[in-house]
């Protein structure tokens, strides 16, 4: 009983020790890594793709897959983008292009529940046609001139309390669905679909809304980082948010989520997200070029599945 | 191939289930497997046939000790299993299945179908059997099933075929034809090792029977020598009464009233009603559609037409939510599957039906939930070292209270338990027969679905018979016996 108790320790933490490894061994290699600035700039670094892992999670516990975020976060920046070039109020732009992102996720979510189809053939399915939607609607070419609001460049560009505010998103964003997985009733039932679905459904949970809720809140996130991404970038880029979905599963994966469902906690994707961006950072400040940063990553994707096997 | 088991014991965990069990079986005749469900038939079986190793005790095969390491092994010797659950792929044809996994195939790795085809044709010949080999097997009748795999069996050069009520699901045409086959098999030296629960048909075609009773051998007789009365007398060892609490309920208003329920070629025109207080029991052989009922009423599965009335009032349930609102709450037979979240605690399954209560605008009281959930474990008397401890790392029993406390806490006014005591130990059996009477002299009507006969004559206090889909009689505590039961069950009358 100790044993299994200290077990469970151990591989609770496992990501956190990896996490805490890597910072180590990076500001050894490289001191300037700790600066204030580029710890802010990390930050800002994470913050799409953090969003859009934290939604996935949810997808990924109920034992699915979301690839349609990047095309989500593609379509709603261009749409967005639309509204401001039509004259909009950005913010209301803003939200308006977050809500979409909701409403993209739950026909992802209808499709998977009602129409009792995989998850990953949906998804595979609507990731090709919100992109193409949005090449449709952008003719091909970035949408500019989105005007000069103070508030919107704030969104992507500017700091609060010294933190870039795409950072501060992400965090309340991360407390929110925090609370939503671990203290409320949807998280529970979030578990319990992955855990079993027969199971759940026989409990009288109502498994098709709990999918289709699961789905629009990955959408949101990803329509969020689309968000920040616009104002980032002041313009909607066609091309945006391309294998976004990739780096989304892998932190989600390196953080101990389970791909068959049912185990996993938002905190380690939180802790998947860093690893990620700091493996990027870092390898950036060591001048390790970018076609090494990617056999680094799918070799830390590796160990981290291996582990997660090793460990279950 | 003659077999002799000596003293066998076997034990899961704390859970003794085989203590000192002999077992002899010669060339060439039948032998019966008699016991009530738990008395440890399967577990022998498994021991023999390699799955399990018996802790204590040896087996001899034709004068050598022998110890198979596996199932593989004993099957490589000449034993073959016929389990209950039939090993079937429903996909694949006839042909495919009796060479799945013991294909033909030349060097290349190319099926040698024709081959493949010769022998199954000759083993159909000797069993006098005509399935077309082509048939996807999924669409073969039960009883065609089980012949498919006896000629498996067979293609084994198997010297010793053990059938686990290999008749439960069969037609009367369909006995006859087994009877001979199981004949024709004895008369080429091939011994059988028969369990079933149907006295005559062991009394028709067996040459020895050998009875256990919780985990031992009783005793061994050739049938000639003995009679129903003295093998009912060792099985049993105690009288009926003493294996369930008394009854004495009290009935209350109808509660529940269903009419005409029916859904195409599953069941038809089913309709009871049940009063508070009352045990209503549905008997059936398996297969008869007794589970597609009680799925259909708690909305699991669809039903075509028909009415369900809930105290007085017309309801439409739609999926197992709205039957749980409606006061309705169902405990599934298969608990591992479909009952528990096995990687979740405790805790979090019994919650799992009661979210709402505790969690009224969506976030979790904590507090109420740890309290709720102590309250019902209390009463279910689980066994377990904390709330937090995983469903998943529990006994039979203990899971399974933890499937009743779950639905017992949503205080429901018609529980529906699906086979509650399967595969859980005496003891625990025993407390579930208590609860089940303590419940409904709350008020509380179960309907409760068994395959266990005596289980069901035992707790009914009404017993609705099934057969192929539909009610073939229904019977008052006082006149039912199993006789009766078994002649609606097969559809006579």
């Amino acid at each position: 009983m100790k044993t299994a108790k200290l077990s469970t320790i151990w591989n609770k933490f496992l990501p956190l020790l990896a996490l805490v490894g890597l910072i180590v061994v990076v500001t050894i290699l490289n001191p300037s890594f700790m600066d204030p600035a580029n710890i802010m700039n990390l930050l800002r670094q994470i913050s799409i793709n953090g969003l859009i892992a934290f939604g996935m999670t949810f997808v990924i516990l109920t034992g699915g897959i979301d690839l349609s975020v990047g095309s989500i976060l593609a379509l709603t920046s261009a749409l967005s983008a639309g509204m401001m070039v039509a004259g909009i109020d950005p913010i209301l732009a803003i939200i308006i292009g977050t809500i979409l992102g909701a409403v993209f996720g739950a026909l992802n979510g209808v499709l998977i529940a009602k129409g009792k189809l995989a998850p990953f053939i949906v998804t595979l399915a609507t990731m090709t046609i919100f992109r193409g939607l949005t090449l449709v609607y952008t003719g091909g070419k970035p949408i500019t001139g989105l005007g000069d609001s103070y508030a919107f460049q704030l969104f992507g560009k500017g700091y609060f309390l010294g933190i870039p505010v795409p950072a501060v998103t992400m965090i309340l964003a991360f407390i929110v669905l925090w609370f939503m997985l671990h203290k409320m009733a949807f998280g529970r039932k979030t578990y319990a679909l992955g855990g079993n679905e027969k199971a759940a459904l026989i409990s009288g949970i109502k498994v098709d809304r709990v999918k289709v809720l699961i789905y629009s809140i990955s959408g949101m996130m990803a329509g969020l980082a689309g968000m920040i991404l616009t104002s980032r970038l002041n313009s909607a880029q066609p091309t945006a948010g391309q294998a976004y979905e990739m780096d989304a599963i892998a932190a989600v994966v390196i953080g101990g989520t389970s791909l068959a469902g049912g185990k996993g906690r938002i905190a380690g994707t939180f802790i998947g997200v860093l690893i990620i961006g700091i493996l990027n950072n870092a390898m950036n400040l060591l001048g390790i070029s970018s076609f090494y940063q990617q056999v680094v990553k799918g070799v830390v994707i590796l160990i981290a599945v291996l582990i997660d096997r090793k460990r279950s | 191939m003659r077999i002799l088991m000596e003293n066998i014991h076997k034990a899961f965990g704390a859970n003794k289930v085989l203590e000192g069990v002999d077992f002899e079986l010669e060339p060439g005749e039948i032998h019966a497997l008699m016991g009530e469900n738990g008395a440890g038939k399967s577990t022998l079986m498994n021991i023999l046939t390699g799955l399990f190793h018996q802790d204590q005790g040896k087996i001899t095969i034709d004068g050598k000790e022998t110890v198979f390491s596996d199932s593989k092994q004993a099957e490589e010797a000449g034993l073959a299993f016929i389990r209950q659950e039939l090993n079937i792929w429903p996909q694949m044809t006839v042909l495919e299945n009796l060479f799945i996994g013991k294909e033909k195939r030349n060097a290349l790795g190319v099926l040698k179908e024709k081959e493949m085809k010769t022998l199954a044709e000759g083993v159909f010949k000797r069993l006098n059997i005509s399935i077309p080999l082509n048939k996807e097997a999924g669409t073969c009748s039960v009883g065609e099933q089980q012949m498919i795999e006896i000629a498996k069996a067979l293609m084994l050069d198997a010297e010793v075929i053990i059938m686990d009520e290999p008749t439960a699901a069969l037609t009367d045409r369909e006995i006859r034809l087994l009877f001979q086959i199981m004949k024709e098999l004895t008369a080429t030296g091939v011994s059988l090792v028969y369990i079933s629960h149907r006295m005559e048909e062991i009394f028709e075609i067996c040459d020895r029977i050998t009875v256990m009773r919780d985990g031992v051998s009783v005793a061994t007789s050739f049938i000639k020598d003995t009679s129903f009365d003295e093998i009912v007398k060792q099985m049993v060892g105690r009288e009926l009464e003493d294996r369930y609490p008394e009854r004495n309920p009290k009935y209350g208003e109808t509660v529940m009233e269903v009419n005409g329920l029916t859904r195409e070629g599953v069941f038809e025109d089913i309709h009871f009603s049940i009063k508070e207080g009352e045990i209503l029991g549905i008997s059936g052989l398996m297969g008869a559609g007794r589970t597609e009922i009680m799925r259909a009423l708690f909305g699991i599965d669809p039903y075509d037409r028909g009415e369900i009335i809930m105290n007085g009032n017309p309801i439409s349930i739609k999926n197992p939510s709205s039957a749980a609102k409606q006061g309705l709450a169902f405990i599934t037979e298969d608990r591992k599957d479909e009952g528990l979240v096995l990687d979740f605690s405790i805790r979090e399954n019994i919650a799992l039906t009661n979210l709402e209560s505790f969690a009224p605008n969506g976030v979790v009281k904590a507090k109420d939930e740890k309290q709720f959930v102590k309250m019902m474990v209390e009463r279910l008397k689980v066994k377990m070292e904390s709330q937090e401890t995983k469903a998943g790392n529990l006994s039979g029993g203990n899971q399974q209270k933890v499937v009743i406390a779950k639905w017992v806490g949503t205080s429901p006014k018609v529980l529906i338990m699906d086979e509650p005591t399967r595969g859980i130990d005496v003891g625990a059996k025993r407390e579930i027969y208590n609860l089940m009477n303590e419940l409904t002299e709350r008020g509380l009507a179960i309907i409760m679905v068994s395959s266990d006969l005596p289980e069901v004559l035992g707790m009914s206090d009404r017993i609705l018979v099934i057969h192929e889909g539909k009610i073939s009689g229904e019977l008052v505590r006082e006149e039912a016996t199993q006789e009766k039961i078994m002649t609606f069950a097969t559809g006579g009358n």
